[in-house]
């Protein structure tokens, strides 16, 4: 691993200058700190996938484990492709190279690396697709942006298809509406068919299709995580609470990511969902099988995703639940809103999603049956359903990221905000430009959430903390909220790189702060055991 | 895969320095990774961090979440990283020779 240089440092050393070559003849930096890992053989077997021609391999070799014929193993996998995705032929075609894209991208304000402009990324694939697939490019080759699949061209890809997070910022002022970050994923569906992908995406896939979950919670742990939480409730409201797990007749399935249920600061949320649901009484259940709203297959293939995805449906019939409650996850989002109904519905169990404590009906989630929790909760808000005391966050200065999927994929700009603005008393927005539909990436989503590569996540997440600053030093903004695991877990680094002093939480750790609980007791402490107020503060360092 | 040699032990580890599998790890991998993290000597502390680690483990097949270890110990996270300098996944759990979790983490 590589030492992170100081963040004046970092910051001195990006220059937007384009290199002197060009591009067609820079080849991408694939030195140590500037790649993930390889997927380990063993995750790849265990999903079925190509491997390698060597056990082990490092993106840094000058001769990368690829069969004879990879070039028209490349070159059928595209084939495939533009025959299954009219999609993908129009995002080759239509790009007119305007560069509204350019500057938009996370990673290329971070780094300054041309290659991270969103056209000249999807050029990579797209100069290719020129050259085998075009009467333009096969007649006028290099002219026409045409160049032939090299062994150089399969290296820019792998290393720059995994510095895009497909946070779809640039698709927002493409003018053509080119979904970049499908172009992104294609790439990285023809590079698994060499077995060139990323241990930090297939380890938790392979867990996922092993467990339930990306972590590899089997599932006595799984029902003790969470009986554990529900211990730290008692403590800290008095109030026992007893969740029930693979319910058969349950009215509402919840599922999460499972970040929520084992990494900080996501455990909190998990905390603040389960009080949640006994405030209003729910009837519902949780899952160990299917224990993860993720789903690292997005990040890998189209088939890979679809599996993965099948077993939240296939759970809910199981158990007969009316519809499925989804926590506070970021691509799976995505997964659910814009791909799931083609490929895994429609959905042959339960009904509409009503809110049964409020009647609303859910008719946006018609389909899919499954509904966000902030949606949900924001619900319960309108018709006044819960009994808050916001003072309990006054501890915290709250600005909220828009989580890229949730916020892109699904247009959730204002439920999180109405329930921030009803839990806490004091909400602060970052710049229009970083939020709602224009929201900077933490500069980790995708699977890129790994520590190999920190100092590419910490570029790529300038932007979003640039903003996370200002709020901090206008308004002493101190807790930065989302809705999404992969945030969670990317954004304490980059504050406590960027921006120290600024924690991360999910929106329902704030919820569960501010919750009224029928016969709690007086609360002295927050969710993370620390004194509400000064005085308790004090009380406590003695 | 790499492998380190030391007293007599060849471990095979992988690119953060991590040891290959659980059923390969003795007590001198413990004493290689203490060099490895400046860490001078290994007292009771240590090791009641590494059994809770190796028994949670065994029983679960991953490593505790933080919270669950810091109750299991009755340390608080911050006595852990007095302990071990690189945290509780990168020191405690590479000492006691867990894998690292993937994921949303």
């Amino acid at each position: 691993m590589v030492d992170t240089p100081k963040p004046e440092e970092l910051i001195e050393n990006i220059d937007h200058t384009p290199p002197e070559e060009p591009w067609e003849d820079t080849p991408p930096d694939l030195s140590p700190g500037n790649f993930c890992y390889p997927t380990k053989k063993k995750n790849l077997e265990y999903l079925g996938l190509p491997t390698p021609t060597t056990d082990e391999w490092s993106p840094s070799d000058e001769e990368w484990p690829i069969p004879e014929n990879w070039q028209q193993i490349i070159h059928e996998g595209f084939k495939d492709l533009l025959g299954k995705y009219r999609s993908l032929r129009i995002f080759m075609d239509t790009c007119v190279r305007c560069g509204a894209c350019a500057d938009k991208c996370h990673f290329f304000i971070g780094t300054g690396d041309p290659k991270n402009m969103p056209v000249l990324r999807a050029e990579l694939l797209r100069s290719v697709y020129r050259n085998d697939f075009t009467r333009v490019g096969k007649i006028l080759k290099k002219i026409g942006g045409a160049r032939p699949l090299t062994k150089q061209v399969l290296k820019e890809w792998f290393s720059y298809f995994y510095q895009c997070t497909e946070c779809r910022r640039c698709s927002v002022f493409c003018p053509y509406g080119i979904d970049t970050a499908e172009v992104t994923m294609m790439a990285r569906e023809l590079l698994t068919l060499l077995g060139l992908n990323i241990n930090w995406i297939l380890e938790p896939a392979a867990n996922c299709f092993r467990t339930g979950n990306h972590l590899g919670i089997q599932p006595h742990a799984f029902k003790e995580m969470i009986e554990f939480f529900c211990d730290d409730i008692e403590e800290i409201t008095g109030k026992k609470i007893e969740p029930t797990f693979n319910r058969k007749g349950a009215e509402i399935l919840f599922i999460t990511p499972s970040g929520d249920v084992f990494a900080d600061p996501g455990t909190y949320s998990m905390m603040g969902y389960i009080m949640l649901f006994e405030h209003i009484g729910l009837d519902y259940t949780l899952s160990t099988y299917a224990s993860e709203g993720g789903n690292f297959g997005l990040f890998t293939s189209s088939e890979m995703m679809k599996r993965l995805n099948a077993k939240m449906y296939a759970e809910a019939r199981r158990l007969g639940v009316k519809w499925i409650l989804g926590g506070e996850c970021g691509h799976m989002w995505r997964v659910i809103n814009q791909y799931m109904d083609t490929m895994n519905g429609p959905a042959d169990f339960g009904e509409v999603p009503v809110n049964p404590i409020t009647g609303t009906r859910f008719d946006n989630a018609a389909s899919t049956r499954m509904v966000h929790i902030t949606e949900f909760t924001a619900d319960l808000l309108r018709h006044n359903k819960l009994k808050l005391d916001p003072s309990r966050n006054d501890m915290y200065t709250v600005t909220y990221h828009d989580s890229c999927n949730p916020a892109r994929a699904m247009g959730l700009f204002d439920e999180p905000r109405v329930v921030l603005n009803a839990v806490c008393n004091n909400f602060y927005e970052m710049p229009e430009s970083t939020i709602r539909e224009q929201t900077f990436c933490c500069g980790s989503g995708s699977g890129l959430n790994t520590e190999e590569i920190m100092d590419l996540r910490l570029k790529g997440g300038l932007p979003r903390a640039n903003a996370v600053r200002y709020v901090h030093e206008k308004f002493g903004a101190n807790m930065l909220s989302c809705v999404c695991a992969i945030d969670r877990a990317a954004l304490p680094p980059l504050m406590s790189y960027w921006v120290p002093g600024v924690d991360v939480c999910g929106v329902h750790e704030l919820v569960g702060n501010a919750l009224v609980m029928e016969g709690e007791i007086e609360r002295t402490t927050n969710l993370r055991f620390e004194p509400l107020t000064e005085e308790a503060e004090v009380e406590a360092d003695v | 895969m790499p492998t380190v040699e030391f007293e007599g032990n060849t471990f095979a580890i992988d690119e953060d320095g991590f040891i290959d599998s659980f059923e390969n790890w003795n007590k001198d991998w413990v004493q290689y990774v203490k060099q490895q993290e400046g860490i001078d000597e290994l007292s009771e502390e240590h090791w009641q961090v590494i059994d809770v680690l190796q028994d949670y483990y065994k029983k679960n097949g991953i490593a505790p979440m933080v919270r669950v270890l810091s109750k299991l110990t009755g340390y608080k996270l911050k006595h852990i990283y007095e302990l071990f300098p690189s945290g509780p996944g990168k020191g405690a759990c590479k000492m006691a020779g867990l894998p690292k979790p993937t994921g949303c983490v």
